[in-house]
């Protein structure tokens, strides 16, 4: 790096948001990898349970697996949408 | 040899680590997997000598010792190329493990399988009998991503996990340009292992030796000349137990002048 980039503006660097891009969709993807079979038919049926009261995207919902010593943990993360309206019956 | 993406360095890697091996007195078989796409004979640069192939001993239609090409250059290594013209169901998994039964009865000390790209039936028949995978990585992001999904199928689809054990894993980085990891645009060593977390062998560095070891049909580790052609050497060594430190990871120190005016 020369004097005058020295000075110049610092933008984020391109690889920085490579990796961290990468380890999102990695992780995401290692869910489905380790978890039990069962778990994309599971998050498909919790898909359909919450759209009953709220109709929610796919990727507003997501799911962790972790294989834990004593216990494996499933953990949900739901976003519902800013203006909820709850599905009417 | 494996990586799931395509044009990783896959084949380049499998020619260079099986001349390495046998360049130490190992006998090495190196078997292209690449059914209807092979390519490995032309970067052993043995492809006019190709007369029957991995499928026709498969099928019986050979024998290994018809099949099996012996290396001009280097004693101890042989070439069993894919077939240009069977379809990739033709490999089976009782044809691929007799096979390579009959090498190990052959007295070979290793056999080399290099992997077709993707995730389908030659990609799996050349991990499923693998005791070491070396997975080759370029530091970019699709790459980065299928080696995970290629480590999550080493896990489960091989013949040692299926008896509840495990294969040995090696990350190999290729095309690695220490220049554009230190201007932040490409991902650093420390970033995919970070991401991995599978112990490395090898980073070879981008140059310009290996294509012209592929043009001319000589696997690079012969061009001791290159910068990818010695990372290779300390691939192989540091693979059969030596310890090695890695070259070629930063960018050559310039002068104070370059410095304070930038190149």
């Amino acid at each position: 790096m020369g004097l005058f980039d020295y000075f110049s503006k610092k933008k984020p660097k391109s690889a920085q948001l490579a990796k961290e891009r990468l380890q999102i969709i990695i992780a995401h993807e290692r869910v489905n990898r380790t978890g039990p079979d069962y778990l994309p038919q599971m998050r498909r049926d919790i898909m359909s349970v919450i759209n009953k009261y709220v109709p929610i995207d796919e990727d507003q919902v997501n799911v962790q697996f972790e294989k834990g010593d004593d216990c494996d943990i499933l953990e949900l993360n739901i976003s519902l949408p800013e203006q909820a309206k709850a599905v009417r019956h | 040899m494996t990586s799931g993406k395509g044009g990783v360095g896959k084949t380049t890697s499998s020619a260079a680590f099986a001349t390495g091996l046998a360049l130490r007195g190992y006998k090495t078989a190196v078997i292209d997997f690449d059914v209807g796409l092979r390519n490995l004979d032309l970067i052993m640069g043995c492809e006019r000598r190709v007369v029957y192939d991995f499928v026709n001993v498969i099928n019986g239609e050979a024998n290994l010792r018809q099949a099996l090409i012996k290396d001009k250059r280097t004693d101890n290594l042989y070439i069993l190329p894919a077939s240009q013209t069977r379809d990739k169901e033709a490999l089976t998994q009782e044809g691929v493990g007799k096979v390579l039964e009959d090498l190990k009865a052959d007295s070979f000390d290793f056999i080399i399988c290099d992997s077709p790209a993707g995730i389908e039936r030659g990609a799996a028949m050349a991990m499923y009998y693998a005791d070491d995978a070396v997975i080759v990585t370029n530091p970019e992001v699709s790459s980065v991503r299928d080696s995970d999904r290629i480590l999550g199928l080493l896990q489960s689809r091989t013949e040692k996990a299926e008896q509840g054990g495990s294969i040995r894993e090696h990350l190999l980085i290729t095309r690695y340009n220490p220049e554009r990891v230190e201007s932040g645009d490409m991902l650093g060593l420390e970033d995919v292992l970070d991401i991995l977390a599978v112990p490395l062998i090898g980073v070879i560095p981008e140059s310009g030796g290996v294509l012209q070891a592929s043009n001319s049909g000589n696997p690079v580790i012969l061009d001791t000349e290159s910068t990818a052609g010695r990372a290779y050497d300390d691939f192989v060594r540091r693979f059969l137990g030596e310890t090695v430190p890695h070259r070629f990871l930063e960018v050559e120190k310039k002068g104070i002048f370059k410095r304070l005016f930038g190149a």
